[in-house]
């Protein structure tokens, strides 16, 4: 566990670039740090492993004064993931992430070792040990970052904007692959941010900052987006929040409808005056028959058309609108673990689930925009 | 005049003085360079850490580097209490030019150092020493081995005017020509101080290929 205790950073200068945190991160738990620039965030953050010492207050890990620590043996202890990966440009893949075993004295071949099985945790062929850094992508790069910041399996993990510096695309990639990793690893993660679609993704918690390292508000994903404690906050998480949060709520309060189904290669004659859905030997949906279709049109393959997203039960709400506005009949497909036909959902019942969730709550919320 | 450098060159006693001065020209440069370069790189680090020193320690190297070689090899031995022609007063001197001249290179190669690299390898757990060695240091070598270029040109062609003073070194053959007015030495000693420059160079740049194998590497962004 982490805790910042009345922690003020005043620079030389005199401005105040933290004020007064007090904040506790549970063991275990991603925690993001979220703000506009000159919030603090990455103050707060380097106060954890001494790369910036607190004016007043105090930084504890598990119970004790990080100050109490000497700053090397300390950071060998915390991970740290640094905005565009930071990678040794002169040493290997390998060499970088076995950089923090060889300081805490591994033997070279020990050392390399676990380099590799790293190299392997995080997605990356094990052949790209032997280049350099320069040789790789971005996004490769921040994955060495993360293997080096694991190596020698620190308890606690600090990622300052890691995946900043890469494209949306890969971004995504590399956030989806940091829950895995964390579902897996079980890490105390401190992860900052100025993205807050990132916070909202990857926080198990999120801590929302504000010009003059004041924390504005420190609650679940959710909860943030449900609730902003005050107008800085709300303008911060953004107007499409409502549409965000989705990604919070699963949708299991939605009751499923059935549809008439065929089998592909199999399909009734005449064609029905309805949506069908056609499903393949293992129930798989592989498209849908549009009413009314006539045989004649030439191949089944040509007749079918394409179904849209595929929700999975239990996952985010946002996979079943998703899944209903993509689909051809206006009809989201549900479909279980095992990727099998389970239902349907229309967006209409997918909104008034939202609704009943959003009455839930004691005070509405301010207006939401996103659905028009 | 082609004849007169190649009898010349063919009496061994000649062979055998050429050989000692060109001994004695690389020993008196090549040490300087190391010792210059030795001095310099703990003095640029002090002057790229904190500013008042740096304008202090690069106006110091401007200054010294403009002090005339002759003067100061003739002024050396009063200060150290050394013989005036003794070698160390040579050695002494060009390492001071050494020093001077690669203050900056040093500073501007340790500047090059990407801010964020180094912020890694502090989080990582380096302690500032170690940090230097392994990171700081290895980094500014593509920078760093131009500037010791320059030096290792400019500690080769000073060592001849060493001559004027009778401390040895190829300079000896200029010296020696213009005293018996016999033009072979001179030329010989010109052109073997161009060659031992070019292969010091070529030499230079083989090491700083030797110690930057992940320089050459194409990026794949």
């Amino acid at each position: 566990m982490i805790e910042f205790r009345s922690v003020t950073k005043r620079f030389d200068d005199g401005t105040v670039a933290v004020d007064n945190l007090n904040l506790s991160v549970d063991a275990g738990t991603i925690t993001v740090f979220v703000g506009p620039s000159g919030c603090g965030k990455t103050t707060s953050l380097r106060m954890v492993n001494r790369m910036v010492e607190p004016t007043e207050g105090a930084v504890l890990v598990d119970g004790a004064d990080v100050r109490a620590s000497d700053p090397a043996l300390l950071r060998r202890r915390i991970g740290y993931v640094i905005q565009q990966a930071g990678l040794f440009p002169h040493r290997t893949v390998l060499d970088n992430v076995a950089t923090v075993p060889l300081l805490s004295g591994w033997t070279r071949r020990r050392a390399r070792d676990r380099a590799g099985e790293l190299l392997e945790l995080v997605g990356l062929p094990t052949e790209l040990g032997k280049r350099y850094p320069a040789q790789l992508s971005g996004g490769q790069q921040q994955r060495v970052g993360v293997a080096r910041a694991l190596a020698a399996d620190p308890p606690v993990l600090l990622m300052d904007e890691p995946f900043s510096a890469v494209d949306p695309v890969v971004r995504e990639g590399l956030q989806d692959e940091l829950l895995r990793l964390q579902a897996e690893l079980d890490k105390t993660i401190v992860f900052v941010t100025h993205d807050i679609d990132e916070a909202v993704k990857v926080g198990e918690k999120v801590a929302v900052f504000r010009q003059g390292g004041h924390l504005a508000q420190y609650a679940e994903p959710d909860e943030l987006l449900a609730r902003p404690a005050d107008d800085f906050v709300s303008e911060f998480v953004g107007r499409d929040r409502g549409y965000r949060r989705l990604s919070f709520l699963d949708a299991s309060g939605i009751e499923l409808r059935d549809v008439p189904t065929a089998r592909e290669g199999a399909l009734p004659e005449p064609r029905p005056e309805e949506w069908v859905l056609v499903l393949n030997a293992e129930d798989r949906p592989r498209g849908w028959l549009p009413p009314g279709s006539t045989v004649d049109t030439g191949s089944e393959t040509a007749e079918v058309q394409p179904g849209g997203s595929l929700y999975t039960k239990g996952t985010p709400m946002r996979g079943a609108l998703d899944a209903a506005l993509s689909s051809p009949s206006g009809l989201g497909v549900v479909v279980d673990e095992d990727g099998r036909y389970a239902g349907v959902v229309t967006a209409e019942e997918v909104l008034e689930a939202i609704q009943q969730r959003r009455a839930e709550p004691e005070h509405g919320e301010p207006e939401q925009g996103g659905f028009g | 005049m082609l004849g007169d450098i190649v009898q010349y060159l063919s009496d061994p006693f000649n062979q055998d003085r050429i050989l000692g001065y060109l001994g004695e020209h690389l020993q008196l440069s090549l040490l300087p360079l190391v010792i210059g370069l030795a001095a310099a790189i703990p003095l640029g680090w002090l002057a790229s850490r904190t500013r008042s020193l740096r304008l202090t320690l690069m106006g110091t190297a401007n200054v010294v580097y403009t002090i005339p070689s002759l003067a100061l090899f003739v002024v050396l031995p009063g200060l150290i209490g050394t013989q005036i022609t003794a070698p160390i007063n040579v050695i002494l001197a060009l390492s001071i030019y050494t020093a001077a001249l690669l203050v900056r290179p040093v500073v501007d190669a340790l500047d090059a150092v990407p801010g964020h690299v180094i912020a890694a390898a502090t989080a990582m757990g380096y302690r500032p020493l170690r940090r230097f060695f392994a990171v700081e240091l290895p980094l500014s070598v593509p920078v760093l081995a131009a500037g010791v270029r320059v030096a290792s040109v400019s500690n080769i062609s000073l060592v001849s005017v060493g001559a004027l003073i009778g401390t040895g070194g190829l300079g000896a053959l200029f010296t020696g020509g213009f005293q018996i007015r016999y033009l072979p030495p001179i030329i010989v000693g010109i052109a073997l101080t161009l060659l031992l420059a070019l292969v010091m160079d070529l030499l230079l740049v083989g090491l700083r290929r030797a110690l930057t194998p992940w320089s050459r590497v194409g990026g794949a962004h």
